[in-house]
C-alpha cells in the first residue's frame, strides 16, 4: 500500500497558481526526484504536501503516523541572533518522535552521535549554529531530518551550497538510508545527472505534472529530452 | 543595608513581596525566551495593556483582580497568537489596534467609576509591597506551574521556536504548543502586572533575554542566564528600592537595563580579543 498519496493538489500564492493538480503517490522504498525549471513549483509542491502551504484544492494523505517525516527545508529564515548549539539544532529532529515525553535519553544522544558520524561533521558539534558556513549549516538541517525520519525523508535542493566532495557522499548515504532503512526519500533538486544516476523515480513538473515514472521511462520521453537538451 | 535585608524577613508583606517577585522574575525571564526569540516580544507589552484594563474594570466592578484578568487576557493572547499566524494581517498592527482600544476602554472605565485611584496606579506602576496572602498564593502557585510547564516543553518549544516550518513539517504539534506558550504569557503577564505594573512588565520580558543572548550563543544558558539575571536584578532591585525608597519596578527594569549595558560591553571586548588573536 501507499505510504502518501497527493490527489489533485493545487497551491497558489495569491492568485497565481504555483502547483497546479498534482496526483501521485508514494511507496515503502520509493527514491523520488522532483525535477524542474527554476518557479516550475517543485519546492511548493513539497511545502503543500508537508502542510506549510495551504493546498487551494486537493489533498495530501498520510498512511501512516504523521510525526514519522523528516524534512530539510531549502533555506531557513534564520531568525538573526537566535542562540543554539549545532547539537541542539540537531536533537531537535528527535522531537517530533517523542510525544508527551519531555528529556532526551542516552539513546537520543548516542543516535546523534552516529548521525554525525555519518555525515562527517563530529567537529561542529560543540560549535554555535550561527557561527557556521552556509554549506555546514546545511549540513546540520541534513542531519536533523535523518533523525526526524522515520518513514519519508523530504529534502529541498539538499546539496545546494556545499561542497563536491560532499555530494558525492551524500548521495551514498541516501542510497543507504533508503536500501537498508527502508527510508522513503523524495527530494528536489538542479543536479539533474546524480538525480538521474541514483533516483528510482522521477517526478516531472511545471505548474502541473509532466512526466511520473521509473528513471528509464523518463529518459525516454519527450519531457526530458526537451528538459536534457536545455541542461 | 543588612539592617533592611533582617527587616524583610521580619515583616510579612515583605516576605511575600520578595517571595512573589523571585518566582515571577523567573517565569517572565523564561517566557522572554520564547517572545523575543519568536519575534513577538510585543505581545507582551500589547497583553500588557490589555491586563491594565481588565485589572481597571475589576476594580470598578470589585471584584478580586485575578478572577476577570486571567480568562480575558488568555482569550486575548491566543487570538494574537492566531494572528500571528494568519499572514494576510500584518500581526504588529493588529496587536497595536487591540492594545489600544483597550487601553482606552480600560481609561474610560475608571475615569467614570472610581477616578484615579490608588488601585489604578497600582495597576500600572506595579504594587509588589501590597501583596496579600491570596495574591501570593496565585503568583506563586502560576509561577510553579509556568517553571514546570517550560522544563517540560523546553525541548519542543526550542523546535518550533527555532524553526517553526521544520516543526510543522516533520508532525509536531505545534499548534498545541503555541497555545500552551500563549496562555502561559497571558497569565505570567497578568501576574506579573502585580509586581511592576503594566508599563514596565513588557521591559521584564524582554531584558533578561537580550542580555544573556549578548554573551550566550547556545540555547539552554540563555534561558538559564535569563533567568539568573531576572532574579538577579528582582533581589537587588527589591532591596535598593527599600533603602532608598525608591519604585521597586522602576528600580529593577533600571538594573536590568544596567546588566544589559555590562554585557554588551564584554560581549564587545570579547568580540575585539577574538579578532585581534
Amino acid at each position: 500500500m501507499e505510504l502518501i498519496s497527493c490527489e489533485n493538489l493545487v497551491v497558489k500564492y495569491g492568485e497565481k497558481v504555483a502547483v497546479d493538480g498534482v496526483s501521485f503517490k508514494i511507496y515503502p522504498k520509493d527514491y523520488i526526484v522532483i525535477l524542474g525549471e527554476n518557479g516550475s513549483g517543485k519546492s511548493t509542491l513539497l511545502r503543500g504536501m508537508l502542510g506549510l502551504k495551504r493546498p487551494a484544492s486537493g489533498g495530501v494523505i498520510f498512511n501512516f503516523k504523521r510525526n514519522e517525516v523528516g524534512y530539510m527545508p531549502q533555506k531557513t529564515a534564520l531568525k538573526k541572533g537566535f542562540p543554539a548549539s549545532v547539537q541542539e539544532v540537531v536533537l531537535s529532529g528527535f522531537v517530533n518522535g517523542m510525544g508527551f515525553s519531555p528529556f532526551f535519553r542516552p539513546w537520543h544522544f548516542n543516535r546523534l552521535q552516529e548521525v554525525l558520524k555519518l555525515l562527517k561533521i563530529e567537529n561542529l558539534k560543540t560549535m554555535y549554529f550561527k557561527n557556521l558556513s552556509k554549506g555546514q549549516q546545511q549540513k546540520v538541517f541534513l542531519a536533523r531530518a535523518i533523525i526526524a525520519a522515520k518513514r519519508v525523508l523530504f529534502l529541498d535542493e539538499p546539496c545546494a551550497g556545499v561542497d563536491p566532495m560532499f555530494a558525492e557522499h551524500f548521495y551514498v548515504v541516501m542510497k543507504m538510508l533508503n536500501e537498508k532503512q527502508n527510508i522513503a526519500i523524495v527530494m528536489v533538486s538542479h543536479d539533474i545527472k546524480s538525480a538521474i544516476f541514483c533516483a528510482k523515480k522521477i517526478l516531472h513538473i511545471n505548474k502541473k505534472l509532466l512526466f511520473f515514472g521509473e528513471v528509464a521511462a523518463y529518459l525516454k520521453s519527450n519531457v526530458s529530452k526537451a528538459f536534457l537538451k536545455e541542461k | 543595608m543588612f539592617g533592611v535585608v533582617t527587616n524583610v524577613f521580619k515583616y510579612a508583606f515583605l516576605q511575600r513581596a520578595f517571595l512573589a517577585g523571585v518566582f515571577i522574575s523567573i517565569c517572565v525571564a523564561l517566557l522572554g525566551v520564547n517572545l523575543v526569540f519568536k519575534r513577538c516580544a510585543m505581545i507582551g507589552d500589547g497583553l500588557s495593556h490589555i491586563g491594565f484594563s481588565t485589572f481597571a474594570v475589576s476594580s470598578a466592578l470589585n471584584w478580586a483582580p485575578f478572577l476577570l484578568s486571567i480568562p480575558v487576557v488568555v482569550g486575548f493572547a491566543i487570538l494574537l497568537l492566531m494572528l500571528n499566524e494568519n499572514s494576510r494581517v500584518k500581526s504588529d498592527s493588529a496587536i497595536a489596534i487591540l492594545s489600544n482600544s483597550s487601553l482606552s476602554i480600560g481609561i474610560l472605565v475608571v475615569s467614570i467609576t472610581t477616578g484615579m485611584n490608588v488601585d489604578v496606579l497600582n495597576y500600572m506602576f506595579g504594587s509588589i509591597l501590597t501583596l496579600n496572602n491570596v495574591d501570593l498564593l496565585f503568583s506563586v502557585v502560576f509561577s510553579v506551574i509556568v517553571i514546570f510547564m517550560f522544563i517540560f516543553l523546553h525541548n519542543k518549544i526550542f523546535a518550533i521556536t527555532f524553526d517553526e516550518d521544520f516543526a510543522v513539517a516533520t508532525g509536531i504539534k505545534v499548534r498545541l504548543y503555541n497555545v500552551c506558550v500563549a496562555v502561559l504569557t497571558a497569565v505570567v503577564v497578568v501576574v506579573g502586572i502585580k509586581m511592576v505594573g503594566s508599563l514596565l512588565i513588557s521591559s521584564l520580558i524582554i531584558f533578561p533575554v537580550l542580555s544573556a543572548s549578548r554573551l550566550f550563543r547556545k540555547y539552554k544558558t540563555v534561558v538559564i542566564f535569563s533567568a539568573l539575571n531576572s532574579v538577579f536584578c528582582f533581589v537587588v532591585g527589591f532591596f535598593c528600592s527599600l533603602v532608598y525608597s525608591i519604585p521597586t519596578g522602576a528600580t529593577v527594569v533600571i538594573l536590568n537595563l544596567t546588566i544589559f549595558l555590562i554585557y554588551s560591553l564584554v560581549a564587545r571586548l570579547k568580540n575585539i580579543s577574538y579578532s585581534g588573536s
